[in-house]
């Protein structure tokens, strides 16, 4: 069966349990659609062809009812480690690093039954919202390859998009699996700060990552996470609680959820796609049920400098055990002051080194205040508004950016302008909600556009019934498939 | 030595005191010495790309006892903070340390100092990890051992307020037996379990204004931190007197040079850039938890100290030096619980047995006679079936053999003669085959008293009993 690689993981699930299909048809199928597409979309870093082959002949030997991702291929983004397998972060300076574990989600997803197919391309470090800056080449949106799909999580959106894979894991900092999620027609979640492991996830702001899944439906995030999530005790701000049962009300619908829209929106130079996006989905919420009504939401202005500040700070931090001294690439000297300098200065690329200079700054004796402590206050700040609007309304909805997916180069040379696109994606993760982005439609241009929802801490099962809801109303998947492919 | 006419010297310290937890600090590794370079690791404290500190209860739990054994300030809420630097003994180029907020703040230490009580307060103590070793000089090459990286460490701050290098010295003397005695470190300095670094600054007699506060580290023994803030006091007084400025430095003590090299001064320190660890929670210490600990407190060594002077009626350098390890401590009050001679016990216990363990670098709980056995010994001296002088000799027998008091004296024949005839035949042996000795006695040459009986106790093969010798001499000799 041709055609099975562009399947929901839903869909696969009951193929499976019918008896319809193998998993090594699927994987052999998605390792077709790789071998034909990705050599334009350059999603993926490393197939693991031979392995997961492996993995899906010994599934085929059990019971497909038994496992709850039974036989789902899924990708990886290459900042989350997979033991023995190379893990670069799309950078030069971890070389051909294989991690000597796997990361916690990599533990899981394998025991839920799934199988990890390769590694995705993202922005180096996790550092961008186009891919453009990863060290080994970019990725080009499925829907049209002259623009970007998105980042920092772009091979993993664009592998779903494409249909080269039922799902894949991303990560989300300050938007990076909900923006190219937007950007590629598909659909992406971030969970409740701590709701799954960071262990074995390459931190670039320890604060703010979350690992999320990516996939073609409210469903497939929905089964994802509830594999993935849940307390781990290799991770100590993962949440104690288990994570709420996401399946069965999932598709209880919209009627007794109540929905608001930030009041501040109006301030914002929308792009009219995703200005319709956004109304196309309040009239939908109206017909269903409640209409939304609009909530202050102060701060979000000021979210992105926030955002910045710490993300930064930390990821100075984080990415100073680069040196050359342990793994990775090393640049060899005669001193151990000229052996840091000159590995990490050809080792990372620049947009990590203006990220590292940047929150070295604002850490620095006599800045830390300015910066850095005034950062942290508008956190809380943010977090209180949130924790407001939350007892008014179910769900937040607002655009997953300002516009749709910019042409590929359009804004490297202008990173004020790449941050600014995380503006609505930002204040989820300085919050540490749940947020997730869905395909509303597509642009002018033939560009998806997505449409977020946030809920409050601890409700991924209100997020995704909403998700699932409004996924039901705009027929996204149904009504749009990517140009060029054969999907 | 003060800061001499003038001046008044101010000490600083700063302990770091590994603690003796069965795994390091932020992972489950064991936390053990002496194993084969790089095998007592993990992605955690290789800080591998992904890993994830989880923090060691275990030591939190000791640095509580800790914190609440100096009457600090146990603080409910804590926080771990970074800070940065880059060195490749630190695998992440950040240590995990405290900052802003410590586990424990405020607190004091007392010690002695001739004969006056001093109290030292202190600045906080908190909790860190340890970094790893570099081994230098194999062919060129410079090579890391990570196996102590992630050691728990607690870090004692004090205010500066100690006057003397003496006083420094017995301080750490003192937070060392209080250490020892929670059984949380070993505190041995020359191999690194317990570190010291010290700041020291002179203050003109008057002025309140602290001068200018230089740094020595590599103190690896209370003798170096004496002579390393002994030549640095100097050199700043000296520096001050011709008219100079002290330049904030920082050095290292060259025990073997017993000279100061200088390390780093002001002008190149480390902006650390500490924050707050986004990795680690608040560390949330509840009343329960405290409380716990406080049962683990065993008495500590000054309460300990005056106890043994009020309840065994000993001399303060007694009971100073039976109580300097609990150990010592717990044996002596064995033994004089035994025997009810508590002074006599004490008199045994610092001849005998600590001379005997300073000898052979044992330990106590090694030691070969028991607190039974020794007061088993001190039972049968008193009883008089052994000599005080003969009693030594069954004291180093019983180590030798391990066997008890009764048993070694029997197998030596060392039973006291206390059969005044037989002793009486003796004396008459001595005083036949010494006619000169006797003459000159008797001509008033009175000191021969103790030869006669040095000649009947080793006639005796040492079994008579030297009282009851001098009495039967006396007594024949005509007076
Ligand atoms: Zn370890």
């Amino acid at each position: 069966m041709s055609g099975l690689a562009g399947k929901s993981v839903g869909e696969l699930l009951l193929l499976y349990r019918d008896g319809a299909a193998r998993p090594a048809e699927v994987v052999g199928d998605c390792l077709d659609a790789i071998d034909s597409r990705d050599r334009v979309a350059g999603a993926f870093l490393e197939v693991f062809r031979d392995e997961a082959m492996a993995r899906a002949e010994e599934l085929g030997k059990e019971d497909p009812g038994r496992l709850p991702l039974y036989g789902i291929p899924v990708a990886v983004k290459d900042n989350i480690c997979t033991c023995g397998l190379p893990t670069t972060c799309g950078s030069k300076i971890l070389g051909r690093y294989r991690p000597p574990y796997d990361a916690t989600v990599v533990e899981r997803l394998t025991a839920a039954g799934a199988i990890i197919i390769g590694k995705t391309n993202m922005d180096e470090f996790a550092m961008g919202s186009s891919n453009e800056y990863s060290a080994f080449g970019r990725v080009r949106n499925p829907w049209n390859e002259e623009y970007t799909p998105g980042g920092s999580s772009g091979g993993s959106a664009a592998a779903v998009a494409a249909g080269m894979v039922p799902a894949a894991l991303g990560s989300d900092t300050g938007g990076s699996i909900r923006q190219p999620a937007s950007f590629c027609g598909v659909t992406g979640l971030k969970g409740t700060y701590g709701r799954i492991s960071r262990y074995g996830l390459v931190a670039f702001a320890s604060s703010f990552d979350q690992i999320g899944p990516i996939a073609n439906d409210a469903e497939g995030c929905a089964l994802l996470m509830q594999a993935l999530a849940g307390p781990d005790g290799r991770d100590s701000t993962a949440i104690e609680e288990d994570c709420p049962d996401l399946l069965s009300g999932l598709d209880a619908g919209l009627a007794d959820l109540s929905f608001g829209i930030p009041e501040e929106l109006g301030s914002w130079d929308l792009d009219p796609a995703v200005a319709s996006a956004l109304d196309e989905a309040s009239r939908a919420v109206a017909a269903a049920g409640v209409a939304p009504e609009t909530v202050p939401l102060p701060g979000m202005e000021i979210s992105i400098a926030c955002y910045y500040v710490i993300a930064n700070a930390e990821a100075s931090s984080n990415l100073a055990r680069f040196d050359g001294v342990r793994y990775g690439m090393r640049e060899n000297t005669g001193s151990l002051g000229s052996l840091y300098a000159l590995t990490r200065t050809a080792g990372f690329g620049e947009e990590v080194k203006r990220r590292i200079l940047l929150g070295t700054y604002v850490l620095s004796a006599g800045y830390y205040d300015a910066y850095y402590s005034k950062a942290l206050s508008v956190r809380e700040m943010i977090r209180k508004a949130y924790g407001a609007v939350f007892s008014r309304i179910d769900l937040l909805m607002l655009p997953v950016t300002p516009g749709q997916a910019f042409l590929l180069g359009e804004k490297l040379d202008d990173p004020v302008s790449m941050y600014l696109s995380d503006i609505f994606t930002t204040p989820a993760n300085i919050a540490g909600l749940p947020a997730i982005s869905i395909p509303a439609g597509l642009s002018a241009d033939g560009l998806p556009v997505g449409v977020q929802l946030v809920a409050a801490a601890g409700r991924e099962d209100v997020l995704l019934r909403g998700a699932r809801g409004l996924e039901k109303l705009f027929r996204f998947r149904e009504r749009s498939v990517p140009g060029g492919g054969d999907a | 030595m003060a800061g001499g006419a003038g001046y008044v010297t101010v000490i600083g310290l700063e302990v770091h005191a590994q603690l003796l937890t069965r795994t390091k600090m932020f992972c489950r590794c064991p936390a053990a010495f002496g194993e084969e370079p790089n095998t007592m690791v993990c992605p955690v404290c290789l800080g591998l790309p992904g890993a994830l500190p989880s923090v060691n209860r275990e030591a939190v739990s000791m640095a509580v006892r800790l914190g609440l054994a100096l009457g600090c300030v146990i603080e409910r809420e804590s926080a771990f903070a970074r800070k940065n630097y880059f060195y490749p003994d630190a695998p992440r180029n950040y240590q995990i340390s405290m900052y802003d907020r410590p586990l424990c703040t405020g607190g004091s230490l007392v010690f002695e100092d001739e004969g006056t009580e001093v109290n030292v307060r202190l600045e906080r103590i908190h909790l860190e990890d340890d970094a790893g070793k570099l081994l230098h000089g194999r062919g060129g090459h410079s090579l890391i051992d990570f196996n102590r990286c992630g050691v728990p460490l607690a870090e004692i701050v004090t205010r500066p307020e100690i006057h003397s290098p003496r006083q420094a010295s017995l301080f750490l003397r003192r937070l060392r037996q209080m250490l020892r005695y929670l059984e949380i470190c070993d505190g041995n300095l020359e191999e690194g379990s317990m570190r010291v670094d010290v700041n020291v600054s002179l203050r003109r007699t008057g002025d309140d204004a602290l001068g200018t506060r230089t740094e020595i580290k590599n103190l690896n023994s209370f003798k170096a931190v004496e002579a390393g803030l002994e030549v640095e006091i100097k050199r700043q007084r000296d520096e001050l007197e011709s008219g100079g400025t002290i330049v904030q430095v920082t050095s290292l003590w060259d025990a073997r040079e017993k000279k100061l090299v200088t390390m780093r001064s002001k002008e190149r320190a480390h902006d650390y850039r500490y924050f707050p660890e986004p990795d680690l929670p608040l560390l949330i210490i509840g009343e329960g938890w405290i409380e716990e600990e406080r049962a683990k407190i065993p008495e500590l060594p000054l309460d300990r100290e005056r106890r043994f002077r009020r309840e065994y009626g000993l001399p303060a350098y007694d009971a100073g030096v039976l109580t300097a390890e609990s150990d010592i401590a717990d044996y002596y009050e064995e033994t004089a619980n035994l025997t009810g001679e508590p002074k006599t016990s004490a008199n045994w216990v610092m001849r005998d047995v600590l001379r005997e363990l300073k000898s052979t670098g044992g330990d106590i709980g090694g030691f070969p006679a028991g607190p039974a056995a020794l007061a088993g010994l001190i039972d049968l001296v008193k009883g008089g079936v052994v000599s005080n002088s003969a009693g030594a000799d069954v004291f180093a027998a019983m180590i030798e053999s391990g066997e008890s008091a009764a048993d070694a004296v029997k197998r030596l024949g060392l039973e006291c003669i206390s059969e005044v005839n037989e002793l009486e035949e003796i004396v008459d042996r001595v005083l036949e085959s010494k006619p000169d000795e006797v003459e000159r006695y008797h001509r008033g040459k009175k000191q021969l008293m103790k030869f006669f009986v040095g000649q009947v106790m080793k006639e005796s093969g040492g079994k008579a009993d030297p009282l009851i010798v001098s009495g039967i001499l006396r007594r024949k000799l005509g007076e």
